[in-house]
């Protein structure tokens, strides 16, 4: 197959997930991060177990201003590209430093959105694409624990939304993913429940089929819908006094 | 902090679990404690345990470079990776070990053997050379002729992290294995059918160790891999298949003793007995019939089980084997999963592999087993005898020393600094 897929923010574990099950499917691969050097490994994994046509891109999500070039300079505009940048930060150093919250907050929500809005532009005047947006359960209510990372998710699955609304009849789709916990580099360290926790490869499988189905959301795990969908109707009364 | 074990699910240790991406990580963790590098977890007891320190290598998984048969990847990828890249382009690992899902460092760590070993020899066999990380965090790599490429191979981890290896794959024309199995119906048999399949590429047997009419049956597999010719008419060359699973949602321990056991072993024997004769099967299920079942280890229910895997010398081998299998059925004991295999003569020094026989079981993890288990030990080392580490979770200090290569590794580990970065909590109950 001769559709490109690009990746956003492609050192991370799930990213490197994603370019796997991708790359499995025999799509070439654009692999964009900071420091394309650290892409280089990876790169060459997928060319050896693949034998696919792989490219790497510098591109950095939190420099706005050089999205649009960067799409042009593309190779070849996409079939689908998924954004997986992101970073927790610290909560308690977000709460400290408002400063570095709003690092995060452009990490998650800025970056992600300007690059998925340049791209959506080029696909619809195309008329054909798949955005594939990774966003996290975090948005879906903000908690004391993450409310920095989890309000800049809201912001990035508000946007996706809307961008699906905005493009259902131009022929491009947009998918939300919500993954719940995974196993990567993020967690490293914190005790996570196993049925609720995913592995990168759950996730990587999930998006494809999702990019093949036109799905609008995804939970990695169903379990999460239930398990979100509990914590959203908690009233907001009871729900100020729980830390969950 | 994480609760570990290795496949048995015994012992069960709290460990600090710190996991590698790259290579900077692991000079990173070398240096900051003593540690032990651990791969996907399928050795049986607890080489792969580290309480202050177990490093995890499955971030570590990407393949570098494939050129013609020969593979350049990193020690955390899976056999079961390969197999996907490479099997359908017409090439199988050398040497394959009885699941697909332990890791190329493990596999290396462990010299690990298949049914060819009497064949091709042990996973070292296909190795050209290690990308070692030593107790200074400098990098080695180590070649076929070096000594420490001799005590890598084999030497469960202890002599530095594995990072990435070079490795050479068999060409094969099709994904099918033409089997051919036998029905016998004692060990003295079996040992002759082995003897007489020295030129079979492939061969295993199950045997009956239960007590009870069946005791001693047993079942020999012989495989090659099946050229186009040999394949039915409906079947493509090369057929992955679908890496289905059938998770075992919980444990049936009851069936792992008394007369359960002993009917179960006895219908197995009589049902394989009407399948004897040859077959072409897929390599999945002959390779890894139990890789079909996600976490076939659970079925031994919470204590998880212990398996117990010797050799014994050519010349001692029956006498050893009847032996055992005496002592077993007289306890009572037995085990469904009893694996009997002819070994071909030692390629590596620090290997576990020896000409004559190997024979596996496991028991679930329970006093009169642990107990059965030292019996077993010394019938062993009466025989010459040796044991293998990436099975061992229990075996006392002084059976490990007894083979004269132990105390050899633990002075050259010594002398060379890595005793004091690399240790795992089987090394230090064996004194290694």
């Amino acid at each position: 197959m001769s559709r490109p897929i690009l990746i956003l923010g492609a050192a991370s574990d799930m990213a490197r997930a994603v370019a796997r099950s991708f790359a499995a499917e025999g799509h070439p691969i654009q692999l964009a991060a900071r420091n394309v050097s650290r892409l280089a490994e990876d790169a060459s994994d997928l060319r050896t177990r693949f034998g696919v046509e792989v490219t790497v891109h510098e591109f950095d999500a939190l420099a706005t201003d050089s999205h649009k070039a960067f799409v042009e300079a593309l190779p070849t505009l996409p079939a689908v590209a998924v954004c997986a940048v992101g970073t927790m930060g610290t909560q308690s150093e977000s709460e400290a430093d408002p400063l570095a919250a709003a690092q995060v907050m452009r990490a998650n929500f800025e970056g992600p959105a300007s690059i998925l809005a340049h791209l959506a532009n080029a696909m619809e005047a195309r008329g054909a694409g798949t955005l594939v947006g990774i966003s996290s359960v975090a948005g879906d209510r903000g908690r004391a624990s993450n409310y920095v990372y989890g309000s800049a998710k809201a912001g990035f699955t508000a946007f996706l939304s809307g961008l699906r609304n905005r493009l259902a009849n131009k022929g491009v789709h947009v998918v939300t993913v919500l993954p719940g916990f995974v196993n990567t580099a993020m967690l490293d360290g914190i005790d996570t429940p196993a049925p609720l926790t995913a592995e990168p490869e759950e996730v990587g499988a999930a998006i494809v089929k999702a990019v093949k189905r036109n799905t609008n959301v995804i939970y990695t795990r169903p379990i999460w819908r239930l398990v979100m969908a509990v914590i959203r109707n908690i009233p907001e009364p009871v729900f100020k006094k729980t830390s969950i | 902090m994480k609760m570990l074990s290795g496949w048995g699910r015994f012992p069960k240790v709290e460990c600090r679990v710190v996991r590698a991406r790259t290579q900077e990580d692991v000079r990173q963790a070398v240096l900051e404690a003593p540690l032990i590098a651990r791969g996907n977890g399928r050795a049986y007891g607890d080489a792969a345990l580290n309480p202050g320190l177990t490093l995890d290598m499955t971030g570590m998984d990407r393949m570098r470079s494939f050129e013609n048969g020969v593979l350049v990847a990193e020690a955390g990828v899976l056999l079961g990776d390969i197999i996907q890249a490479f099997l359908p382009r017409g090439w199988f690992p050398m040497v394959t070990p009885g699941t697909k899902l332990v890791s190329l460092g493990g596999a290396i760590a462990a010299d690990v053997h298949g049914k060819n070993h009497h064949i091709d020899g042990s996973f070292r066999t296909c190795v050209d050379w290690i990308d070692l990380m030593g107790p200074d965090g400098t990098v080695t790599r180590t070649k076929q002729g070096d000594a420490l490429f001799d005590w890598t191979l084999g030497g469960m981890g202890l002599t530095g992290v594995i990072l990435r290896a070079q490795i050479r794959l068999r060409r094969v024309e099709t994904s099918w294995i033409v089997q051919e199995s036998v029905a016998l119906t004692s060990l003295t048999d079996t040992i002759a059918a082995f003897e007489g399949a020295m030129d079979a590429p492939y061969s295993v047997a199950w045997i009956n160790c239960s007590a009870g009419k069946t005791h001693g049956h047993s079942i020999l597999l012989k495989g090659r891999h099946a050229l186009p010719q040999d394949l039915p008419m409906d079947r493509t060359e090369f057929d992955l298949g679908r890496p289905g699973k059938t998770p075992v949602p919980f444990g049936l321990p009851f069936l792992f003793k008394g007369a359960a056991l002993r009917t179960i072993n006895s219908i197995y024997w009589r049902l394989q007995r009407r399948k004897a004769g040859r077959a072409v099967v897929d390599w999945d299920s002959y390779f890894y019939p139990l890789d079909g079942l996600a976490n076939w280890n659970k079925l031994y229910g919470r204590h998880g089980f212990v398996q117990f895997q010797c050799a014994l010398p050519k010349d001692t081998a029956e006498a050893g084997l009847a032996e055992i299998m005496e002592a077993i059925a007289a306890s009572g004991q037995g085990s469904v999963l009893s694996v009997l295999k002819r070994l071909g003569s030692q390629s590596g020094p620090f290997s576990f592999p020896m000409e004559g026989y190997t024979l596996a079981m496991d028991f679930p993890t329970n006093k009169r087993s642990l107990a059965l288990m030292e019996r077993l030990d010394t019938i062993t080392m009466a025989h010459k005898g040796r044991f293998y580490l990436a099975k061992d979770a229990r075996m006392p200090k002084a059976v490990a020393q007894a083979d004269p290569r132990a105390a050899d590794f633990a002075a050259m580990r010594k002398q060379a600094g890595m005793a004091e970065r690399f240790t795992s909590v089987q090394s230090r109950r064996l004194g290694l």
